[in-house]
């Protein structure tokens, strides 16, 4: 039995030194066969193996990650959660998983800090604003809150915004969703980690899929570092790497990989409650519960594997962000860094079956997945169990791109996050 | 610590007081001090409080590394929080204030904290803070974030500028000190370009001031092919030997002169690179070892060499290498009493133990300091016995006392800029660090930042790595001569201490001092599971503060190691990541600012828009009339008015921001018809058309009308939001797809003005201005294209129409736009020809259901939008393939149809499409609006949209429902085609 943590734990365990808190999970060796391996230890991953084991009571599952948990996207993400989207099928989607996340730091004993304190993607021209408000109705008919506020509003919320009135973007208004917000990401990992521990998942770190083994059609194993490993079924969510996942296994996948890059600025004391978009001038900031800005942009202009991103992207970011907030240019950025997305043509994902038979896939999430994570995980656990989508992600089939039943949420303009 | 200021040395100008205020009081330094060693000269041992238990702070090191003495520097619109008193250069006037307490910085409240510490535990958040409620997290939020954060930011916009600068050089060279200085000097023999950027206020690292530091900077000086930056740090090393520097121009004065820049940003492409970046000192840990006192041995040299300040009345030296011993002989030589030195090591060099006989301080080796003690400050320390296997022995302590400790547990290479090139770093035992690994892009490394810490050994690496840069580069450096260090005879081989406590040692040992990351912490995360690099480090914020772990990483992983009984490489490094130290983001941001922000493009016409009243308005980065009103006119009215006199007689729009492109080549026809979707070969000379362009997966891109000018040269239109991303798809299409077409395209945006003129009077007028063209319908067809004179200049008339009104467009060099408009207008007059705007072009548009941007937004297809007709059967081109897939064909698609107002209301553009008998709630969309107008020649409300079922409910009646505004419009579906169906009016 795991143990459960609350202050009286935490006041327990402070009188013994903390010197008998156990460990968060297990990091088994991994067995020969499994009923369920998933490939890759983000967020989506570990949230699938957390509900396989919880909703569907599959018994004997593993997560197969070839570094350390969350090192992918889930850990190098700004954490903006919303469930804004325009199309009914993505809406209903990430509404799912706003309500998931509304429960989720109590579902899974961890405080993912999920902190709805807004988010708010301003208009700055006619353009932005027809589509801000064809968007608002959208929500709103969807049954999804979402509010428009005019650019005094936006001033009263973010009194450090500059509306910039006469200038090259004014803000000429916003929507609003205020059940919107940022999440702790590393917790987001860890704490569907340890639920799925407790569960009986095995989690195994460093522990790369170098191919899958396939059968008359039919996946029985994968490849790793540590050898085979048999399975019935096998679910892969390496978001980034999921093209060359998808090559080992012999197919293709329309998904162009490509760095997005994130950068904080050093702490200081609280001065932005809300997440502010901005897709005009090409920029997105919020504060963390450290003092942080989190500050991002849109992504790189070329395609590749190195987590890192160029330094025009960072100047255009930050001339971006400065533009808005001309107080921020005395402030001093401390990290930067890149992740690797997985973007699909329509910017929605996939979460589907796949030629193989028994393998699945869940990618595509690009820019924007780590909203989506308990939602992406519930309906890919069920996907798997049933072998068959649930009614949420029926549509985000890898198959629509031979059909074209496309989900195009690309935005106005394309910071999408 | 009770520093005071020597009564000589150092390098500071004793002649130039200067004058300055910490925390509202008013002290004295010299020209030469940092604010850190003017404050430790006036005694000041009180600099900050840490993040998490609000503990006194004092300072911990003389450079970048700070992690303890973060203040405020400036106030107003030029605070700076979180600032390094130890980089700050001191000017007269300087203002500073510290953070992170309340009520003052020797009494802060939030020291409370402490008495919970037992509590707050690394990640000990995850664990807490979740009831009772779902919401709780909020609450509890609100009173964290009010600790959040160190210092507070300005509310101020930031007064001063930035400057960007591009430099291309053969050898960059990173680091002025001993290496860095002869691998200038090298490399700039051969007449390589090199530029030398070191950050610190002068160059010369270790041998700042020095006469042979002097002599080489000023022969470096007088070379052309020279560039000296001191005060600049290169901060990023990215792709393509590209680094990213920050010059700062004028932090060390008050504020910026005139015309000055505060900074300035430097994006360096360089040939070959040469790290020279230094090393620097790391602790080793005990308890209380963040008292107030507690300083890296060689900070305390600096202070005493660099600044005439001794850190301390009575020091004590505990370290594990010969290092320190730099620093015990520097403080006798200055006169500063040196108590005890205590050692790990059981022996030790000659040389060594003579600089401690000299010291005449008592000399304990074989034993470590296990206590800090006192209370705000260090009253003196505990030591105890070590054994290198067993660490160090519990009970049989004995105190000794002193104000200043200076610690050092061997050097840690600054390889962040290796690193950050690409390629993990190499684990070297001997030195218990971490070296540069293999270079994955040209460059190389030397001197301390290689693990070389005697200074004759770095003169000589240096120069060797200079030249062979220079080499790389193809060229012949000379032979240098290296200055004469002897070779030092202290050994800077550690003995590896990391955690000097015994089993049961008493206080807290800090490993990151500014976020209060302890060694139980790391047991704690260690216990947890928490055991790669890159977990203990996001559990315990272990190395995640402003200072970046540099100096606690190396620690924080050795303690894990010791954890998981593993070696310090096993364990691993994490990469470093830009930026090496924080670099503010105006920096970044640089001159894109305000206007320069992005460019604002105006058409030839601008000028005459804005003196005759028009409201200009943005469509990307171009201004364009919106309406021309009259007197109290609101929009509405006045683009009724300006679409009315259009239809009724005549007007123009300046339409110069489509897309224009130049197609030319043997090929250009077979090339236009692989790109439109319709037949673009039998398009004869002298005729246009409107053309149809898809994306590869077959949905509607981008439409416009291309003109043949000749056989073989073409002029394409293309809309104003698509211009570029157009032209590079040719391009793509042109260089990868079909390298066999002989095309050239060329964007002639720019270099077209272009006016449309509408209405039936249209013709009257311009044949009434244009020198030599027959504007008769059979001189000049319904699509024609004619090139022609207008008062002398050249133009091209084409007959277009985007209003449904008999009209052209008139095309003349940009720089002609405002000649040809004003004289166009001028032969109108008798007709009462107007301009008009943007908004009225839409109307005429809208009444035509003519598509645009809302219609064509990437997400229909030809079929949607009803123009299937338009989609060759006969030919391939870009989309062919893929538009005939069940997606794109499916009948449940939404289609383009009108509305008009049942009811009289005004349509608003992003209203839903609802069943008027639709009683749920949300009602079920069935569609969008995506155009909206009044319409002068209907009088009514008309919309364009796209619905389910299109074209069969034409005469149903809907709701336009705006839940937002809870606004519901009845509206009837109709055609798209409100206003003269036939076309008849254009054709006359
Ligand atoms: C800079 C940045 C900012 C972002 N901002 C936001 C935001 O604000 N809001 C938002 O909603 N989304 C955001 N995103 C997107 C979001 O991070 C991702 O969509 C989401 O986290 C994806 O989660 P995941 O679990 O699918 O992928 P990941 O977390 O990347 O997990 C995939 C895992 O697969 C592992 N793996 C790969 N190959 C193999 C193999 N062969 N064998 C075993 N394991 C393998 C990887 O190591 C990795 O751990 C951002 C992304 C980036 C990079």
């Amino acid at each position: 039995m795991t143990p459960r943590y609350s202050v009286f734990s935490l006041l327990r365990n402070a009188l013994s030194y903390h010197e008998n808190w156990q460990q968060a999970w297990r990091s088994p060796e991994p067995k020969a066969r499994y009923d369920v391996i998933i490939v890759g230890g983000g967020g989506h991953g570990l949230a699938t193996a957390y509900y396989l084991a919880k909703l569907h009571g599959i018994k004997s599952i593993a997560v197969v990650e070839r570094g350390w948990l969350g090192g992918g996207n889930t850990g190098r993400n700004t954490t903006i959660v919303r469930s804004n989207y325009l199309w009914d099928q993505s809406a209903a989607l990430y509404e799912h998983a706003m309500k998931l996340w509304e429960g989720l730091s109590q579902d899974l004993n961890y405080n993912v800090m999920f902190s709805q304190r807004g988010v708010l993607n301003l208009a700055h021209n006619q353009h932005d604003l027809r589509e801000t408000l064809r968007r608002v109705n959208a929500n709103r008919l969807n049954g999804i809150d979402s509010e428009f506020l005019n650019a005094q509003q936006v001033k009263e919320m973010v009194p450090i915004i500059d509306l910039r009135e006469g200038g090259r973007y004014p803000v000429l208004g916003a929507s609003l969703q205020r059940r919107g917000g940022t999440a702790r990401h590393d917790a987001v990992a860890w704490g569907y980690a340890r639920g799925a521990d407790a569960l009986g998942v095995d989690i195994i770190q460093e522990c790369a899929v170098n191919g899958f083994r396939i059968e008359n059609g039919k996946v029985t194993g994968v490849e790793t570092s540590k050898g085979l490993i048999e399975a019935d079924k096998v679910g892969v969510v390496t978001a980034g790497h999921s093209s060359v996942m998808a090559n080992m296994a012999g197919f293709r996948l329309p998904v162009q990989s490509v760095p997005l890059q994130a950068l904080v600025s050093e702490p200081v004391k609280p001065i932005i409650d809300t997440v502010v978009m901005s897709g005009a001038v090409h920029a997105y900031v919020s504060q963390s519960d450290k003092g942080e800005l989190v500050i991002g942009a849109g992504v790189d202009g070329y395609i590749g594997y190195g987590q890192r991103g160029s330094m025009q992207v960072t100047e255009e970011t930050l001339a971006a962000i400065c533009e808005l907030f001309p107080l921020f240019r005395r402030m001093r950025m401390l990290r930067q860094w890149g992740g690797i997305v997985d973007v699909c043509p329509d910017a929605s994902p996939i979460l589907s079956k796949t030629p193989v038979q028994n393998l699945y896939l869940n990618c595509g999430w690009g820019t924007g997945g780590f909203k989506a994570t308990p939602g992406s995980g519930w309906a890919f656990a069920h996907t798997i169990a049933k072998d068959e989508p649930h009614e949420l992600n029926a549509a985000f089939t890898l198959d629509r791109f031979r059909t074209g039943f496309l989900i195009d949420e690309h935005g106005a303009a394309a910071v999408a996050h | 610590m009770s520093g005071y200021r020597l009564s000589s040395g150092g390098q500071i100008d004793r002649a130039r007081p200067l004058s300055f205020a910490f925390d509202g009081k008013r002290y004295q330094g010299y020209a030469g001090d940092t604010l850190a060693s003017a404050l430790l000269a006036n005694g000041v041992d009180l600099f900050g409080r840490s993040f998490k238990y609000h503990r006194p702070r004092g300072l911990f090191s003389a450079g970048v590394e700070e992690p303890n003495a973060l203040v405020t520097l400036r106030s107003g619109a030029r605070a700076e929080p979180n600032t390094r008193a130890t980089v700050v250069e001191l000017y007269d006037g300087l203002e500073a204030s510290s953070q992170n307490r309340w009520p003052s910085l020797a009494f802060d409240v939030m020291a409370m904290n402490q008495l919970a510490g037992p509590l707050f535990s690394a990640g000990f958040y995850y664990k807490t803070f979740m009831g009772p409620t779902r919401k709780a997290w909020m609450l509890y939020e609100y009173f964290i974030r009010k600790a959040a954060g160190l210092g507070a930011g300005t509310l101020l916009p930031d007064p001063d500028r930035y400057e960007e600068m591009n430099a291309f050089c053969d050898v960059l060279v990173v680091g002025a000190g001993p290496a860095g200085l002869m691998a200038a000097t090298a490399a700039a023999s051969s007449g390589a370009r090199v530029i030398l950027a070191d950050e610190q206020s002068a160059l010369g690292g270790n041998l700042r001031g020095s006469a042979s530091a002097q002599e080489n900077l000023a022969g470096l000086a007088a070379l052309d092919n020279v560039t000296l930056l001191a005060r600049t740090t290169v901060y990023g090393y990215y792709d393509d030997n590209t680094l990213g520097a920050v010059e700062r121009v004028a932090d060390h004065v008050a504020a910026p002169a005139e015309g000055q820049p505060r900074e300035r940003h430097w994006t360096i492409r360089a040939k070959q690179v040469v790290l020279a970046t230094g090393a620097i000192e790391r602790p080793i840990i005990f308890g209380d070892n963040d008292k107030p006192g507690v300083m890296l041995a060689d900070a305390g040299r600096l202070y005493v060499e660099r600044h005439g300040v001794a850190p301390g009345r009575r020091v004590a030296v505990f370290a594990n290498n010969d290092g320190a011993y730099r620093s015990v002989a520097a403080l006798t030589t200055a006169g500063v009493a040196v108590s005890a030195i205590v050692d790990a090591r059981r022996e030790i060099g000659a040389e060594a133990q003579a600089i401690a006989a000299a010291s005449g301080a008592e000399l304990l080796l074989g034993q470590v300091v296990t206590r800090a003690l006192g209370g705000q400050r260090l009253s003196g320390i505990e030591v105890a016995a070590f054994d290198p296997v067993q660490g160090a022995r519990d009970g049989a302590q004995r105190q000794i006392s002193a104000d200043c400790l200076l610690v050092s547990g061997g050097w840690t290479p600054t390889i962040h800029l290796a690193s950050q090139a690409g390629g993990p770093a190499r684990w070297d035992d001997s030195l218990t660090a971490f070296l540069p690994g293999e270079a994955s892009q040209p460059w190389r490394a030397a001197g301390a930042c290689q693990g070389t810490l005697d200074s004759a050994a770095c003169f000589a690496e240096g120069a060797q790595a200079g030249a062979e840069a220079a080499r790389a580069c193809g060229l012949s450096p000379n032979p240098v001569s290296l200055p004469g260090a002897k070779t030092e005879p202290l050994a800077d081989v550690p003995l590896p201490v990391w955690d000097a406590r015994p089993p049961h040692g008493k206080g807290k040992a800090f490993v990151d001092l500014q976020h209060d990351v302890t060694a139980s912490d790391i047991s704690l995360a260690h216990r947890e599971g928490f055991r790669s690099v890159e977990h203990l480090k996001r559990y315990t914020t272990l190395g995640m503060a402003t200072d970046q772990g540099k100096t606690s990483n190396v620690t924080g992983l050795a303690l894990m190691a010791r954890e998981r009984k593993l070696s310090i490489p096993e364990v691993g490094t994490t990469r470093f990541r830009p930026p090496y130290t924080p670099v503010s983001l105006g920096a970044l941001a640089g001159q894109a600012r305000g206007s320069h922000f992005r460019p604002t493009r105006r058409t030839a016409m601008h000028d005459w828009h804005v003196e005759n009243g028009a409201e200009m308005q943005a469509a990307g980065l171009w201004l364009r009339p919106r309406i021309y009103a009259q007197g109290s006119e609101t929009v509405e009215q006045a683009y009724s008015r300006e679409a009315r006199q259009v239809r009724a007689s005549v007007g123009m729009v300046d339409v110069s921001t489509l897309g224009k492109i130049d197609v030319q080549g043997l090929d250009a026809a077979e090339f236009l018809n692989r790109v439109y979707s319709n037949g673009f070969l039998k398009l004869p000379e002298g005729k246009a058309r409107y053309g149809l362009m898809l994306r590869e997966d077959g949905f509607l891109w981008d439409d416009g009308t291309t003109w043949r000018l000749s056989e073989t040269q073409f002029l394409m239109t293309t809309t104003t939001a698509n211009a570029a991303p157009v032209l590079s798809q040719l391009e793509f299409l042109l260089a990868a797809v079909w390298p066999e077409l002989k095309v050239a395209v060329t964007s002639v945006t720019e270099q077209w003005a272009g006016m449309a003129v509408s209405g039936p009077k249209s013709r009257e007028v311009l044949a009434s201005v244009l020198d030599d063209l027959d504007m008769s319908n059979e001189a000049l067809p319904f699509m024609g294209v004619r090139k022609g004179h207008l008062n002398g200049l050249p133009v091209l008339v084409a007959r277009l129409s985007f209003s449904g009104e008999l009209a052209y467009e008139v095309y003349c060099g940009a720089h002609h736009g405002e000649a040809v408009w004003s004289r166009i207008l001028e032969a109108g007059k008798p007709f009462g020809m107007i301009p008009y705007g943007v908004e009225a072009l839409g109307t005429l548009r809208i009444e035509k259901g003519h598509v645009a941007g809302p219609e064509l937004d990437g997400r229909t297809t030809a079929e949607d939008l009803g123009l299937a007709g338009m989609t060759s059967r006969k030919k391939h081109y870009i989309g062919s393939s893929m538009l005939k897939r069940e997606g794109l064909t499916d009948p449940a698609r939404l289609k383009l149809v009108g509305f008009v107002s049942a009811d009289g209301g005004k349509i608003r553009a992003g209203a839903h499409l609802v069943a008027a008998n639709d009683t749920s709630s949300p009602p079920r969309s069935l569609g969008h609006i995506t155009s909206t107008t009044y319409s002068p020649a209907l009088e009514k409300y008309i919309a364009l949209g796209l619905l389910e079922d299109g074209p069969e409910r034409v005469g149903e009646k809907l709701v336009a429902t705006y839940p937002l505004k809870n606004i519901d419009v009845d509206v009837e579906v109709v055609s798209s085609h409100f206003f003269d169906p036939e076309g008849s009016r254009m054709h006359v």
